[in-house]
């Protein structure tokens, strides 16, 4: 508790940048599995082609990633933008499928009949598709949110992991109490950023109570 | 007035969904498209609102080709009930009602208005307007697609096994709502059933389909019960035998102004008027049958 008050400064500042840092690639994941989602479940072809690249996709390993990014991007290894790529990766990786999944959820019947009384499919996939995928959608991105929120830390290991930075000093220091300070801030962050989402579905699915789907964001641990 | 002028449609999968159908629905009426699963019904049913365009052959709504028509613009003057009601989840009731409405850009105030009188038209409480379809029971969310089916006030209303999914007390109950309904609107209504009870209780016009939409048989409830053109339709209404071949039970004592009916297992199904013990000549004009004459009938089979 002594060595977090002296440090608090530190710890607040590497918790900022830990929500910064995580933050894009959730955002990033959720808006460009949308529209890949989509497609994967509209044509079969792509969606074999599409699961198959992501699978892949989140099979390298992490660590690989941070080192190998600054050539394919051209920027320098300590360059943050290393970091928010590999992780937008691991994001899109994981939420194509789910996406997929959601616009799988969406009832046939419903589609059906909203073709029916005449939407036309623009508003069909905004005002019909898009809102009933939701919950599902949500599901899947508080799985990417708690893996992005884990895994930043190993960019501590390629010097921008913000809270990972923690653990690598305390490692080195043989100083337990830091390392614990910041599986704890990391820990808060990511029930943070579930509770946050979870709100954004009560408001904008109020009609989900009881769709909503939340165990399976323990069954998809951190690929670290 | 819709019309089918030797239509055809064949899947991408080779069936043969329709083979050379023609038909025509007179305005204002009820026609049934009764007949068993795959046999095209609700193929025919989605020509009309270009869910489906068939292979060959062309379908007119008032003297005018559909097929150089927009399916959504098509779609929006045509109203559309099916089984399971259809409606959106994510929606309060008044949202699904005033959906099509709202689609066309009619104001906010005016379409919730509108769908407001059309809970009332169709026998639902005000009070549901704010609720979702998953709080309602199966046979108010069948009200609340019927009501979105009258939402643009279409001249024409199909409707695809709509009564399918409830339990037959409340579908008796929304048979009669139709029917009532149907008085007061006239509308043009192709309705979709597999039930030749339904099909019989609504119909003004009843058509029973074969594989491939093939027409067994068409004309007026009464004219078929009369004349089955086979034995496909014979069988399929159960006059052939079963529980519409109807006979008079000689071994009951009657006071002598009713006969008894069994059917041809020998279950009592109904009485006929008889006064003096000679079965009275009712009027054969089917238009003079009322509403709870119909409904003798259904509960008789």
């Amino acid at each position: 508790m002594q060595w977090l008050w002296e440090n608090r400064d530190l710890v607040f500042g590497l918790s900022l940048e830990h929500v910064r840092l995580s933050a894009i690639p959730i955002i990033v994941g959720l808006i460009a599995s949308i529209p890949l989602g989509w497609l994967a479940n509209r044509f079969r072809v792509t969606r074999a082609i599409q699961l198959t690249l992501f699978g892949i996709l989140f099979t390298i390993p992490s660590l690989a990633f941070f080192i190998t990014l600054p050539s394919v991007l051209g920027t320098k290894i300590l360059n943050p933008v290393n970091v928010v790529v590999a992780l937008a990766i691991y994001a899109i990786a994981i939420m194509v499928r789910g996406a997929a999944d959601a616009f799988a959820s969406v009832p046939r019947d419903v589609i059906q009949s909203a073709t029916a009384v005449g939407f036309s499919s623009v508003s069909r996939f905004w005002k019909v598709e898009l809102p009933l995928a939701g919950p599902v959608l949500l599901a899947n991105l508080r799985v990417v949110s708690v893996t992005t929120v884990s895994l930043l830390s190993v960019g501590a290991l390629v010097g921008n992991g913000a809270l990972g930075y923690l653990f690598i000093n305390g490692y080195q220091r043989d100083f337990p109490t830091e390392v614990m300070i910041g599986i704890v801030f990391t820990l808060i962050i990511a029930v943070l950023f579930d509770q946050i989402l979870v709100a954004i579905g009560r408001v904008l699915m109020p009609w989900a109570h009881g769709v909503r789907g939340s165990s399976r964001a323990l069954t998809v641990g951190g690929a670290a | 007035m819709i019309e089918f002028r030797g239509v055809s449609k064949q899947f991408d999968d080779g069936t043969l969904a329709v083979d050379d159908f023609s038909l025509v629905i007179p305005s204002h009426k009820t026609v049934v498209l009764v007949g068993s699963s795959g046999c095209g019904k609700t193929t025919l049913l989605r020509m009309i609102n270009r869910m489906v365009d068939p292979t060959s052959g062309s379908i007119l709504i008032d003297d005018e080709d559909i097929a150089g028509l927009e399916p959504v613009k098509l779609r929006r003057r045509i109203g559309y009930v099916m089984q399971n009601s259809g409606l959106l989840p994510h929606r309060k009731v008044i949202d699904n009602v005033a959906t099509v409405p709202l689609l066309e850009g009619v104001p906010k105030r005016d379409a919730y208005a509108r769908a407001m009188e059309l809970l009332d038209t169709v026998g639902l409480d005000r009070s549901l307007a704010n609720r979702y379809p998953s709080q309602l029971s199966g046979g108010q969310q069948q009200r609340v697609g019927v009501a979105r089916g009258l939402a643009v006030d279409p001249n024409i209303l199909l409707m695809d096994e709509p009564f399918g999914a409830v339990d037959p007390i409340v579908r008796a109950d929304l048979q009669q709502e139709l029917i009532r309904l149907q008085q007061e609107l006239g509308k043009t209504i192709v309705f979709v059933t597999h039930d030749i009870d339904e099909a019989f209780l609504l119909g003004d016009e009843v058509v029973i389909l074969q594989v491939g939409a093939q027409i067994a048989q068409q004309g007026t409830p009464s004219e078929i019960l009369a004349n089955p053109t086979n034995e496909f339709v014979a069988n399929f209404i159960g006059v052939g035998r079963g529980k519409r071949r109807l006979s008079v039970d000689g071994s009951v004592e009657s006071n002598g102004n009713d006969l008894v009916l069994v059917d041809s297992a020998g279950h009592a199904a109904g009485v006929v008027d008889a006064p003096g013990g000679v079965i009275a000549n009712g009027d054969s004009s089917p238009k003079s049958r009322s509403i709870s004459n119909k409904t003798d009938q259904a509960g008789d089979a």
